[in-house]
C-alpha cells in the first residue's frame, strides 16, 4: 500500500475487479469495427464513434505512413522541403453566431490544424456546397469574413470550387478548406512524444464556442453573454515555439473538447494523464450553461484554444509566453503526464475526488433530470 | 458560481468524511443504496467514494429513468415513430437506449422522424408547427418528470390541440423500492432517498421503509456535499439504532411534496395494474398511463402498438445491478460486450446508469483520501 505525494494512498484493488479492468483494457485495444448499418449523428461527434469510423473505414483503406499518426495535419517531404497539409469541412448551424460565422471558422480551423503541427500556414483552398435558395447576401457575408480571417492569419485562398445542390439536400452552406504550410522549424511535434512528468497546458478558457453554438440554436431558452472563441492561433503558436522549442505536442481543441485531446495524448503516447478540475479555466457563463444542461465543459468544442504538452522544466516559460499573447491571456497548466494507468485520463475533481475522463461515444446528451 | 460551489467545498468534505469515518463500528460493513440515478451520476462525477471509509459501500439503485425501460417499449415507440404521419419527440438520453432492433438514433438514421426535445412543451411547439402530423411525446421518468408531461397535456387540452399525444412510460418509485426491499438476495443498511422525486411526492411515502423494514432513509440533494451529509445522517441513525425518514434536502423538498404537481398528475394519468421494468420484471401498480378522460392524447390508443414483450438479453445482468446484488464490473458482459458504444443493457446507456457511470468515471485504481481511511481504521 503506497502513499503518493497528494496525501492519498492506493487501496489494494480486489483481484477480481482488477482482472475485469484488465479484460476491458484488452477489449478496448482490439481493432475497432463499425457495427452500425448506417451512419448516425454519433459518427460525427468527434468521440469514440468517430474514432471507430476513421480507423475502421478510412485508415483501413488509405493506410500509409503519413496518414497513420492521425495528427491534425500530415507532414510531407516535397523535393527536400517539409510541408504540412490538412483539410477540414464546416457544417455549423446556425451559420452566423456571436463571435463569428462559418466563414472565419473555416479559415481559422484549417490555419490552426497547420499551426499546431508546427507549420507556418500559407495557402488555403475553399470549396463551397450551396443549397438552392441560399441568399447571395449571406454568401457575401460569409466570404468577406473568410477574406478578413485570411488576412488576419496571413494566408491566401488560392484555389476553390463551387457546387449547388437542390433545396433540401443541404443546410444553406457547407464549406471545405484545405491548407498547406511550411515546416521550417526544426521541431518534431506529436502527441506520441508525451513523457511522464510533462506538463499539460491550455491556452485559455474552454468550451466557449460549443456553448455559444448550443445557445445560438435557440432551442434551449437560455441566454448568456458568451461568444465563440474562433481565432487563428498561428501567432500564438509562433511565439510559443520561439520561446519554448522543446514543446512536445500541440492540438487545437475542437470537436470533442479538451477531454478528447487528453485521451488522444494518453492513447498515442501510452501514458497516463492527470488533470485538476480546479486548474482548468472555464468562464462562469459557460460553466453555468453546462451545469444547467448537465454536460461537462471538458467535452465542449473550442475553436481558438490549444492544448500543449511541454517538459516540466519548460512549463512556466510556456505559460508566461502564452499569457503575453492576447489569445493566451488565461493560459494555465491543467495537469501532467504520468506513468500510472497508461491510456487513461484521470481528473482530480474540485470536490477532492478522482474520476476518469473517457472519450464520449457521441455528442454530449442533456440529462433529463 | 453561487449556489453550486458552496456545495462542492473540499474542506467541508474532509470534515464530513472524518465524522463519517468516526461513526463506523470496527468490523462492520455498511451497504447504503442511493435510489436515484442523479445521485449515482454525482457520486461518480465528483469522485465522492474517495471520501468514504472502506467499510461503506454505495449500492446504485433503480432510479435511472431510461435504465428501467424494457426493450419492448422501445420497440413499440420506434414502431409508432416509423408511421409517416408521426413525429416522435424524446428527451436526449432516451436516444441511445437499445430496443431489440436498434435505438432511436438508429431509427432516425433510417429516416424515421424522431426529434430531441428539452421539455415536453417543445413537443407542443412542434405540434403547432405541423398541424398535418401527429406529434407523439415519449414520456419517461419518475414523479420528477411526470408533472411536466401532465402540464403539457393540460395545456394541449386548453389549446384544443388535436395532433399531440403521449406515449406514456412514467413509472413510480415507491413500488420499485418495495420490490427491492422484498428481494431475498439483498442486504441493505439504509437508503439515500431520491431528492427530485421527493420534491413532488414529499417524504411521507418513505415512512413504511423505516417503520416496516427498519431501514433509515435520508432524502438527499444532488450536490456532492448533500450526498456526503446524507451518508453522515444515515450513519448517525445506524449508530444510534434509529430508523427514521429524514430530509437533508429541505431547501427544496417540502415534507408533504408538491400538491399542485400531484394534482396535475392525478388529473391526467392513472396507475397501470402492472408494468414491466427492465431487469426487475413486472411490478404491480408501478407505472402511469394516460387517464381515460384524456384518451384522445393517449398514443397507445390512437395507434396500434405491437406491445410484444421482449426478454432481456440472456447475458445482461441489469436486474442484479439495479437491485445492487452485483456491482457493475461483476456483470459477465460488463466492459467487453457491453460498453457505452454498444450497450446491451440500459444501465450502460444513460450517464446516470450504474454501469455507464462506473465505466466512464470509475474504471481505475482506486485511491481514497488518506484522512478518511486513517480515521476509519482507528
Amino acid at each position: 500500500m503506497s502513499v503518493d505525494q497528494g496525501g492519498r494512498r492506493e487501496l489494494p484493488v480486489l483481484d477480481r475487479e482488477q482482472q475485469v479492468l484488465d479484460r476491458i483494457d484488452r477489449a478496448r485495444r482490439r481493432t475497432p469495427r463499425v457495427r452500425e448499418e448506417r451512419i448516425t449523428m454519433s459518427h460525427g461527434s468527434g468521440g469514440k464513434a468517430t474514432q471507430t469510423l476513421v480507423e475502421a473505414i478510412f485508415l483501413d483503406s488509405f493506410r500509409n505512413d503519413l496518414l497513420e499518426p492521425l495528427e491534425d495535419s500530415a507532414s510531407l517531404l516535397l523535393d527536400g522541403t517539409r510541408v504540412a497539409f490538412t483539410t477540414d469541412s464546416y457544417v455549423v448551424s446556425p451559420l452566423f453566431f456571436p463571435g463569428g460565422d462559418i466563414g472565419d471558422l473555416a479559415v481559422n480551423g484549417t490555419v490552426n490544424d497547420l499551426s499546431v503541427s508546427g507549420a507556418t500556414p500559407l495557402y488555403l483552398s475553399a470549396g463551397f456546397i450551396l443549397e438552392e435558395g441560399f441568399p447571395v447576401a449571406d454568401l457575401t457575408r460569409v466570404v468577406s469574413s473568410m477574406r478578413d480571417a485570411a488576412a488576419r492569419a496571413g494566408v491566401s485562398v488560392v484555389t476553390g470550387d463551387t457546387k449547388v445542390v437542390q433545396r433540401g439536400k443541404a443546410d444553406g452552406c457547407y464549406i471545405n478548406t484545405a491548407g498547406v504550410g511550411l515546416l521550417s522549424r526544426s521541431v518534431s511535434l506529436g502527441v506520441a512524444f508525451a513523457r511522464p512528468g510533462d506538463a499539460i497546458i491550455v491556452s485559455g478558457p474552454i468550451g466557449d464556442h460549443g456553448v455559444t453554438i448550443m445557445l445560438a440554436r435557440g432551442e434551449l431558452d437560455i441566454e448568456a453573454d458568451v461568444s465563440s472563441d474562433t481565432a487563428a492561433l498561428n501567432g500564438l503558436v509562433g511565439s510559443l515555439l520561439d520561446e519554448v522549442p522543446d514543446v512536445r505536442a500541440m492540438r487545437d481543441a475542437t470537436r470533442g473538447g479538451v477531454a478528447t485531446i487528453l485521451n488522444e495524448i494518453a492513447r498515442a503516447a501510452g501514458v497516463g494523464v492527470l488533470v485538476s478540475e480546479d486548474d482548468i479555466p472555464v468562464r462562469e457563463e459557460v460553466r453555468g450553461a453546462c451545469e444547467l444542461l448537465g454536460i461537462d465543459p471538458m467535452y465542449v468544442a473550442c475553436e481558438g484554444r490549444l492544448v500543449a504538452v511541454v517538459p516540466a522544466g519548460s512549463a512556466d516559460r510556456a505559460v508566461a509566453t502564452l499569457r503575453a499573447h492576447p489569445l493566451g491571456a488565461q493560459a494555465a497548466v491543467i495537469g501532467h503526464v504520468t506513468d500510472q494507468q497508461p491510456g487513461i485520463v484521470q481528473l482530480k475533481t474540485a470536490f477532492g475526488g478522482t474520476r476518469i475522463v473517457d472519450l464520449l461515444v457521441g455528442d454530449p446528451l442533456p440529462r433529463i433530470c | 458560481m453561487r449556489f453550486v460551489d458552496e456545495f462542492r467545498d473540499a474542506d467541508k468534505a474532509h470534515a464530513l468524511a472524518a465524522k463519517i469515518a468516526a461513526l463506523c463500528e470496527p468490523g462492520r460493513q455498511y451497504k447504503l443504496m442511493e435510489v436515484c440515478g442523479g445521485h449515482t451520476h454525482t457520486i461518480y462525477k465528483h469522485g465522492l467514494e474517495d471520501y468514504l471509509p472502506e467499510s461503506i459501500t454505495l449500492v446504485h439503485g433503480p432510479g435511472c429513468p431510461v435504465c428501467v425501460i424494457p426493450m419492448g417499449r422501445v420497440d413499440d415507440a420506434i414502431h409508432l415513430a416509423s408511421r409517416p404521419d408521426v413525429i416522435m419527440t424524446s428527451f436526449g438520453d432516451m436516444m441511445r437506449v437499445p430496443g431489440s432492433n436498434g435505438s432511436f438514433f438508429d431509427a432516425k438514421a433510417n429516416g424515421t422522424d424522431i426529434r430531441m426535445v428539452y421539455s415536453p412543451l417543445d413537443s407542443l411547439k412542434i405540434a403547432r408547427q405541423n398541424p398535418d402530423r401527429q406529434v407523439v411525446f415519449m414520456a419517461i421518468g419518475f414523479e420528477t418528470t411526470a408533472p411536466s408531461t401532465a402540464v403539457t397535456m393540460l395545456r394541449a387540452a386548453t389549446e384544443g390541440l388535436r395532433n399531440f399525444s403521449v406515449f406514456c412510460n412514467h413509472v413510480t418509485i415507491i413500488p420499485a423500492i418495495k420490490a427491492i426491499l422484498d428481494s431475498p438476495d439483498l442486504r441493505l443498511d439504509g437508503f439515500i432517498g431520491p431528492g427530485h422525486v421527493s420534491t413532488v411526492i414529499g417524504c411521507r411515502p418513505y415512512e413504511f421503509i423505516a417503520r416496516d423494514y427498519g431501514k433509515p432513509v435520508v432524502v438527499a440533494g444532488f450536490e456532492p456535499l448533500d450526498i456526503l451529509q446524507s451518508i453522515y445522517m444515515l450513519m448517525l441513525q445506524l449508530s444510534q439504532g434509529r430508523s427514521q425518514v429524514e430530509n437533508q434536502y429541505s431547501r427544496v423538498v417540502p415534507w408533504d411534496g408538491n400538491t399542485v404537481a400531484l394534482k396535475a398528475i392525478g388529473e391526467t394519468m392513472e396507475l397501470r395494474p402492472y408494468f414491466e421494468w427492465r431487469g426487475l420484471g413486472f411490478i404491480s401498480h408501478s407505472a402511469l398511463k394516460v387517464r381515460s378522460a384524456y384518451e384522445s392524447m393517449d398514443a397507445e390508443l390512437l395507434f396500434s402498438v405491437p406491445g410484444v414483450r421482449v426478454a432481456d438479453p440472456k447475458a445482461c445482468q441489469c436486474g442484479e445491478v439495479l437491485k445492487g446484488v452485483l456491482k457493475p464490473w461483476e456483470c459477465k458482459v460488463f466492459g467487453t460486450a457491453c460498453t457505452p458504444e454498444t450497450p446491451i443493457g440500459t444501465c450502460m446507456v444513460s450517464p446516470e446508469g450504474a454501469c455507464a457511470a462506473y465505466y466512464n468515471y470509475g474504471r481505475m485504481h482506486r485511491t481514497r483520501v488518506a484522512e478518511a481511511a486513517r480515521l476509519g481504521a482507528s
